[in-house]
């Protein structure tokens, strides 16, 4: 059995999220993640929004940090910059990190910063009641969205990459062992690594949607993800309405931290 | 028509009423419902509104603006971090002069986060130019909603109307409403002398204003709210004759004979008007103040109530952290300066981020006043109200 009583902080439980909520497959997830990186637990800090998936830090034992809605990853720029020897972590929802935060997300990606953002992907604003998110599919229902999202939706992942995220994957809740497999792997990259999972909102997601329960969403999960490698000999037509899993992309880039620190030892150097 | 309806709903059947041109918001708890249900309303063609769902409560905050530039009627509603997020635009309708109205939860502001009541959010804002008025219940929620629209576009100055978080929003009320064409007729329409919609007359707005003119505009801004005090008196004089409730802007309970009085904003002053009827009961000469405008400040109308009595005990949901005490403290002190016949004070802070406050310590509270005006000493002027370790 995984030692998950080794990062759980059992005092904090009973936990806020619904019977069904795929936030807490996320949450063990990452656990498996982080023990399989051997990054050990005083070193990692875990930082997050505010909304359901950005409870998590709650819940855990590491160095945890929980800001506002949307600015998760600016805190976790100062804090990386400030100990670059700290392993940096954010967990953030959709909303939190594309909607509020959208600014945030995309410069961490720009330049580059290493940290690890794992975005519970659920395609709506489930803390506040299920209203439409950037990446509540068009035409789906919402609380704001009655008759169907008329907005085209991000696509986070697309998103990271075009930013400029030097490690970007995407999995599922109900392909949580692949899930901490890239959560390890982009722990283990230095540079900004996303990891998107999509997680199940039985109660605000799926009801105005009639996707049934949460085991209906890991069903369809299961029914419609496609590995990146075959995805990528499909065509445009056969690739519509899927999900695709696995690393979508993988580089190596001038990491921020690092430059910043050798900004600062060259100006030292200079005045001397 | 007599409902039930939490303060929440009771604000947004007010906006349904008012029926808005333009609503553009971003959801928080506790103020989510007021615009859930406003949307609803949308949804289901009982109003014409644009209604505009944003990414975030400075975009929210930023259309209507927008809006309320082209001569919209706007409405939102938002709470606590929402608020602050809002910050910098607050000060922009302000300075632009837009008549936006916001339906307020008061939630206590991060950090440490919390989402229940106390007054931090918005006292925060209360240098941003927009007028505040704070509902004591459901009832009051509604009528000073639709009060604020009028007092807001004839002051052009954007109102806050505010109700406590879970307290009043959440809480289920009586409410008396007003009949649904009653409203429109007492607004009437948006008169908007500049507006961005007239291209025959164009005009610019919020333009760089440096050190030739910039003291100027300001000063009619401090000008206009210095001017709004009698146009809230005359709508709440204009609503009560039409609609049976009248309001002030300073609320005096049980006062005229009374030896010392409370004074406090919000749902706190219903618990303590409770408290007064029971010492009443008791023989004690207690009475109470409810600054239900906070601003403009009403300067006169909270002068004359707290000189009748010989000690004031301030109750103030919220801290300046700034060694002064609380909001309400430091302002009544600034005006009693003046003043022949000074109240002692205290200041009590009290139900930060929700902490629960009884009729009993109220009661508690109104007892230490009458021995601070037997003795004629206050010993400590400022206490922060049932926290550990005090
Ligand atoms: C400045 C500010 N605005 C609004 C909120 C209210 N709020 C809390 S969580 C949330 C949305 C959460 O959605 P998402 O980020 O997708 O996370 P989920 O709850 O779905 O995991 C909102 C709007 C807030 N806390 N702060
Ligand atoms: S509302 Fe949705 S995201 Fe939030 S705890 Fe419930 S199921 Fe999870």
């Amino acid at each position: 059995m995984f030692p998950y009583e080794h990062y759980l902080r059992y005092d904090k439980f009973p936990h806020i999220w619904c019977t069904g909520c795929g936030c807490g497959i996320v949450l063990k997830a990452m656990l498996r993640a982080i023990e399989r990186s051997k990054i050990s637990k005083n070193s990692i800090a875990l930082v997050s929004g505010i909304g359901c998936s950005s409870r998590t830090p709650g819940y855990v034992d590491f160095n945890t940090l929980h800001t506002t809605h949307g600015r998760a990853i600016a805190f976790a720029t100062g804090l990386k910059l400030a100990k670059p020897e700290l392993k940096i972590v954010v967990v953030s929802g959709d909303g939190d990190a594309t909607a509020i935060g959208g600014n945030h997300f995309i410069h961490a990606a720009r330049r580059n910063v290493d940290m690890t953002v794992i975005i519970y992907n659920n395609h709506i604003y489930g803390m506040t009641g299920g209203q439409a998110s950037p990446t509540t599919p068009l035409g789906n229902r919402a609380s704001t969205a009655p008759y169907g999202s008329i907005e085209p939706s991000f696509d986070i992942s697309g998103l990271a990459i075009a930013a400029g995220a030097s490690f970007v994957a995407r999995s599922t809740c109900y392909h949580a062992t692949q899930l901490d497999k890239l959560i390890t792997r982009g722990l283990l990259k230095r540079g900004f690594a996303l990891i998107e999972a999509l997680t199940p909102c039985p109660t605000y997601y799926a009801r105005p949607n009639r996707l049934g329960t949460s085991v209906d969403m890991l069903r369809w999960y299961k029914d419609n993800s496609i590995a990146v490698e075959r995805a990528r000999k499909m065509s445009e037509e056969e690739r519509r309405g899927k999900v695709i899993i696995g690393v979508l992309h993988d580089t190596e880039r001038t990491e921020f931290s690092d430059e910043y620190q050798k900004l600062i030892k060259k100006m030292k150097g200079k005045r001397r | 028509m007599i409902v039930a309806r939490t303060g929440n709903e009771a604000m947004a059947e007010a906006m349904r009423q008012i029926n808005p041109d333009v609503v553009a918001a971003y959801p928080i708890t506790p103020a989510t419902e007021v615009v859930q249900l406003f949307s609803s309303f949308v949804h289901d063609g009982l109003v014409d509104t644009e209604f505009v769902p944003a990414e975030s409560e400075h975009s929210a905050i930023s259309a209507c603006a927008g809006a309320a530039a082209a001569g919209a009627r706007v409405m939102t509603s938002t709470a606590s971090q929402g608020l602050a997020l809002m910050h910098e635009i607050l000060f922009i309708a302000a300075g632009l002069r837009a008549p936006i109205v916001i339906c307020l939860v008061n939630r206590s502001l991060s950090s440490p986060i919390n989402i229940h009541c106390d007054h931090s959010d918005t006292l925060a804002s209360r240098d941003a130019g927009w007028i505040q008025i704070y509902a004591e219940n459901a009832q009051e929620a509604y009528d000073t909603t639709i009060q604020a629209v009028k007092i807001a576009e004839e002051a052009l100055l954007p109102a806050l109307v505010t109700t406590d978080a879970f307290i009043i929003s959440h809480g289920m009320e009586r409410v008396e409403l007003v009949d649904d064409k009653a409203v429109p007729k007492f607004l009437g329409e948006r008169k908007v002398k500049h507006s961005l919609l007239d291209v025959d007359n164009p005009v610019t707005l919020g333009p760089l204003d440096l050190q030739d003119y910039f003291f100027e505009h300001k000063r009619s801004e401090i000008d206009a709210m210095n001017h709004v005090l009698p146009t809230i008196e005359k709508v709440q004089k204009e609503y009560g004759d039409k609609f049976g409730r009248y309001y002030s802007t300073v609320e005096e309970y049980k006062l005229d004979d009374a030896d010392v009085a409370i004074l406090a904003m919000g749902s706190t002053a219903g618990t303590a008007k409770v408290a007064v009827e029971r010492l009443r009961e008791q023989g004690k000469k207690v009475g109470l103040i409810r600054s239900r405008v906070y601003r403009p400040f009403p300067q006169t109308a909270m002068l004359k109530a707290m000189t009748k009595v010989k000690v004031v005990g301030i109750m103030d949901r919220a801290d300046t952290l700034s060694t002064l005490g609380g909001h309400l403290y430091t302002e009544c002190r600034s005006i009693l300066y003046d003043a022949d016949n000074r109240p002692l004070l205290k200041n009590y802070i009290y139900g930060l981020g929700g902490r629960d406050i009884s009729i009993e310590e109220i009661e508690a509270m109104y007892d230490e006043l009458l021995t601070i005006q037997k003795s004629g000493q206050v010993d400590k002027n400022i206490v922060y109200y049932g926290v550990r370790g005090e």
